[in-house]
């Protein structure tokens, strides 16, 4: 990796020492790591490979951790979109508590998270004793699952999203307006089509980490298999029966989807500052 | 990551609003969909994290204050809090040094494999924590490559504390890097070369010019570092070993507490690291309250428009 | 400034490493008790007994760490690594694991009497108070509308347990019709709400949740929740017959041939035999093996006809492969 020929001749130095380091230390923690599960899985055959990462309950966890991901995403996309929206543009009481707050699932242990989350969404619970006269569940069936995966998304949007609307130009708005649009027609021509590739990054960012995530979910979850059990409780599982080679097996795969969906992910970032950069 | 990469620009502008008072009514929502915006977005905030945090308090204090305090001077907790005060002090300037490199590499140069790169250092974030610890068994347990050898040397690695940095320092990988990025590539390049032009050696350059421009972008990427690196539980929980007073982290011995029907106790443990985050959430509210009186002597543009 | 800041931080925590670290190593006569999840309270009041008989007996003392997680979790751990001087296991499979690798004695079994079990326990159930669904035995867990709490059979030792209890169950009802068993573990397995990774995530869905109307656990377990919730909530029940869970114990080759430390090991091992050991494990309401012993506890367990993973599916290792590996009976259950 040289330094393309840019567009205008770099002078600053260490470059060599600088990516050199990011490298060596890339490698030595993750890459490392990482290859290590796949040699490991590399004592199989195709077909057995393909065996195991396709059996019904296996597939039946993808579904389960990609469904429930997806839809925390989304309610993430929406909240999240709704919360950056107000936190920017109203003043209200208690506004910056809230502002702070957003970032708490990052800061919280997980397994804590979902004890707390379990707690409160069980039939017992404060909230899960408001809805059980409803007939709802939550806690221990899928609905609980996607409450635990949109809680550690939470931050994801909000905090890709705000800084976009911050930037928004207002005159842009007042254009829309003064040529006789409405507000929805405004936000829905003017605003979204700007707000989008950083809406979509936060999307895929919060489905990214849904995706991968084992400490809150194993509470709250019910480990049903074919309903209620998730891709990396399937992992423990095989490793309790000393199944190393299953287990790396499913790591691998999602290894895989986790890599493909982030470099989804700076894709659209870059799509995003393309668009920007096209557009000033 | 980017998220949090890019909350700081945020609230930085978000003083900036009100400040330029162009409020005009036809950009503004009637007043009924404002509040209704607004109550929506404290609902899902209220339902979703305040209520949770609440919650672990109450359970934390329900026996009392005795049984509260009693739960954290117990010598299990001390030394599982040593522990991972030890883990964040080790693993947290290691992820420094190597954010402040990548960032350097990355945002100011340009080179082919830029995205794959930063895809790369991305992936410890979406990797399942359990499949993190796994790998680092992979490598270094008896079973696994460079285990036989640590054995021969008597070094141990994985279920001791070196296996503990280790995974931490996977979890929290991307933090400082992904933080500095934008911000470095927002700046753009223009200081570093009069410093250089001027005479200032590379290392020069780097304290004198970069450094002061990045700082609280960096401390903030720390906070976020350090906050997940006591925190994390799956990754750890595989390669820690588990021996009481030794190899348990915070998260760990919540857990155990929590298996041994001390509820009160394992909540208390776990308001410890709440009130971490509480407490990294008002160092970053600091930050950006100080980066904003900075960027009002000396305003920066924001990376989009750059 | 802030770099300075963060000198200082390294700096703090280099020392405190420093501080720390030598403790962890220090090398005279340390044996770690690596031991599955419930055992914890056990060891904590057996370990202080065994250290002051060792001083009494030969002049040195020994410190004892302990390291709890699930049973096969653990001996994972020992496999890769995990510098165990003893394994205090709650079924044998997870010993033969260790045996296959060479890391415990091919013999294990043979090394201590009992069949290297110093105490054992069975499943049991505890109900609501009154029992309000009337649960006498096995086949009242299978009917419909009672909801019964279980942990998985795949990750935890207790779950496994019960699965076969029930299975055995099933077989000596039906003249050893596997058929007939299969379809009592289906039903069985068709009432449990919640698969709890671990057996006290299990009790805590059970008791701190309020969910299910039976659940089936080790009978120490059994005492100990009671004890923990009050005998006016929950109430126990002994079914017409269950499994014995032993809880075997091994010394770990590997790290007493390189610790030196085989002694102390196989006394530690040994002293669980003994009757101030047997008296302890009896307050915890394991069953003691020693008879004396068993017989001054006699009157705190109802007697209960009980058989063993031997006697019914030959050995752990076919018990495994026949219900809980990939595809096994279990999984079949939850195939539609």
């Amino acid at each position: 990796m040289t330094p393309r020929p840019a567009k205008r001749h770099n002078v600053l130095p260490g470059f060599g020492l600088s990516l050199g380091y990011t490298l060596f230390y890339l490698c030595l923690i993750v890459l490392i790591p990482l290859s290590a599960a796949f040699i490991r899985t590399s004592s199989l055959t195709w077909e057995q490979f393909w065996g195991i990462v396709t059996t019904p309950r296996v597939v039946a966890s993808y579904q389960l951790t990609f469904g429930a991901s997806l839809i925390g995403a989304t309610i993430n996309a929406v909240f999240g979109l709704i919360v950056a929206w107000v936190l920017v543009r109203y003043s209200f009481p208690g506004k910056r508590i809230l502002d702070a707050l957003v970032d708490l699932p990052f800061a919280l242990p997980t397994a804590v998270a979902g004890i707390a989350l379990t707690g409160l969404y069980a039939q017992n619970g404060w909230i899960g004793s408001l809805l059980a006269p409803y007939g709802i569940k939550v806690a221990f069936t899928q609905l609980g699952v996607i409450v635990a995966l949109t809680f550690i998304g939470l931050p994801f949007v909000v905090r890709t999203v705000q800084p976009v609307i911050e930037d928004l130009e207002r005159e842009l708005e007042e254009a829309a307006a003064s040529l006789g649009a409405s507000r929805w027609q405004t936000f829905v021509n003017v605003i979204l089509p700007v707000i989008l590739p950083a809406l979509l990054t936060g999307f895929a960012l919060a489905l990214a980490r849904a995706i991968g995530e084992y400490g809150s979910v194993v509470f709250i979850a019910g480990n049903i298999p074919m309903k209620t059990e998730i891709t990396p409780l399937l992992i423990i599982t095989k490793l309790e029966q000393y199944d190393f080679v299953g287990a790396t097996a499913l790591a691998v795969v999602m290894l895989v989807i986790s890599f493909c969906m982030l470099l989804v992910v700076n894709l659209l970032q870059w799509w995003a500052n393309r668009r920007a950069g096209r557009e000033s | 990551m980017a998220g949090a990469a890019t909350s700081l620009a945020a609230s930085t502008s978000a003083v900036a609003v009100p400040g330029r008072a162009r409020k005009t009514a036809a950009t503004d929502e009637h007043p009924a969909i404002k509040w209704l915006l607004i109550g929506l977005s404290v609902t899902f905030m209220v339902l979703f994290l305040i209520i949770p945090l609440v919650a672990v308090f109450c359970e934390a204090f329900r026996k009392g204050t005795d049984v509260y305090f009693a739960a954290l001077v117990e010598p299990d907790a001390v030394s599982a809090i040593k522990l991972t005060l030890i883990t964040a002090a080790i693993a947290v300037p290691l992820n420094l040094v190597f954010g402040v490199a990548a960032a350097w590499a990355i945002a100011k140069f340009d080179f082919r494999g830029k995205s794959v790169l930063i895809t790369l250092i991305d992936l410890p974030f979406s990797v399942s924590p359990v499949v993190a610890g796994l790998i680092y068994v992979l490598v270094f347990g008896l079973q696994g490559w460079l285990g036989p050898w640590l054995q021969a040397h008597d070094l141990k690695v994985v279920f001791a504390v070196p296996g503990i940095i280790l995974a931490t320092i996977f979890v929290t990988f991307p933090f400082v890097a992904r933080e500095l990025i934008p911000l470095m590539a927002a700046q753009g390049n223009e200081e570093e070369e009069a410093a250089l032009v001027l005479g200032a050696s590379g290392w020069q350059t780097f304290w004198h010019v970069t450094l002061p421009n990045i700082k609280w972008g960096l401390l903030y990427g720390v906070i976020l570092c350090n906050a997940r690196a006591m925190g994390e539980f799956g990754a750890v929980s595989v390669v820690s070993g588990h021996v009481r007073g030794q190899t348990n982290t915070m998260p760990l011995h919540v857990e155990i507490l929590y298996n041994e029907y001390q509820f009160a106790a394992a909540f208390a443990v776990a308001s410890l690291l709440a009130l971490l985050a509480l407490v990294t959430l008002g160092l970053k509210s600091f930050i950006e309250w100080k980066t904003r009186r900075e960027h009002e002597v000396l305003p920066l543009e924001a990376p989009r428009e750059a | 400034m802030a770099l300075k800041t963060f000198k200082h931080l390294a700096l703090a925590g280099a020392l405190t490493l420093a501080g720390v670290l030598p403790l962890a190593a220090q090398a005279q006569t340390t044996l770690l008790n690596v031991s599955y999840d419930v055992a914890r309270e056990y060891y904590k009041d057996y370990n202080p007994v065994f250290a002051a008989y060792w001083k009494k007996k030969t002049g040195e003392t020994v410190t004892i760490n302990q390291s709890h997680n699930g049973s096969s979790a653990q001996a994972r751990a020992v496999a890769d690594g995990l510098e165990a001087d003893v394994v205090t296991m709650n079924q044998a499979t997870d010993v033969d694991f260790l045996a296959e690798k060479g890391i415990v004695a091919k013999d294990w079994v043979k090394r201590f009497p009992n069949a290297a079990s110093p105490n054992y326990s069975t499943m049991i159930f505890l109900v609501r108070k009154g029992n309000p669904k009337g649960i006498k035995d096995w086949n009242d867990l299978v009917k419909p509308g009672v909801q019964v709490i279980i942990p998985n059979p795949k990750t935890a030792g207790n779950g496994r347990y019960t699965y076969l209890a029930a299975w055995g169950y099933a077989l000596k009802k039906n003249q050893g019709s596997e058929v007939q068993a299969r379809e009592f573990a289906k039903a069985l397995f068709k009432n449990v709400p919640v698969l709890d990774s671990g057996g006290r995530g299990a009790t805590t869905t059970f008791a701190q949740r309020n969910i299910g109307d039976a659940l089936v656990t080790f009978e120490n377990e059994v005492y100990l929740i009671q004890k923990e919730l009050g005998a006016d909530k929950v109430e126990i029940v002994y079914p017409s017959m269950s499994i014995r869970a032993d809880n075997p114990v091994a010394v770990v080759e590997r790290t007493v041939e390189k610790k030196k430390s085989r002694k102390q090991a196989q006394a530690y091992l040994e002293y669980l035999w003994s009757p101030e050991a047997q008296d302890i494990a009896g307050r915890y309401y394991y069953r003691p093996v020693v008879a004396a012993v068993a017989k001054k506890y006699a009157a705190q367990f109802k007697p209960i006809q009980m058989f063993t993973v031997e006697e019914v599916f030959g050995n752990w290792d076919k018990a495994n492969k026949a219900h809980f590996v990939d595809g096994g009976s279990f999984d079949q259950i939850y195939q539609k």
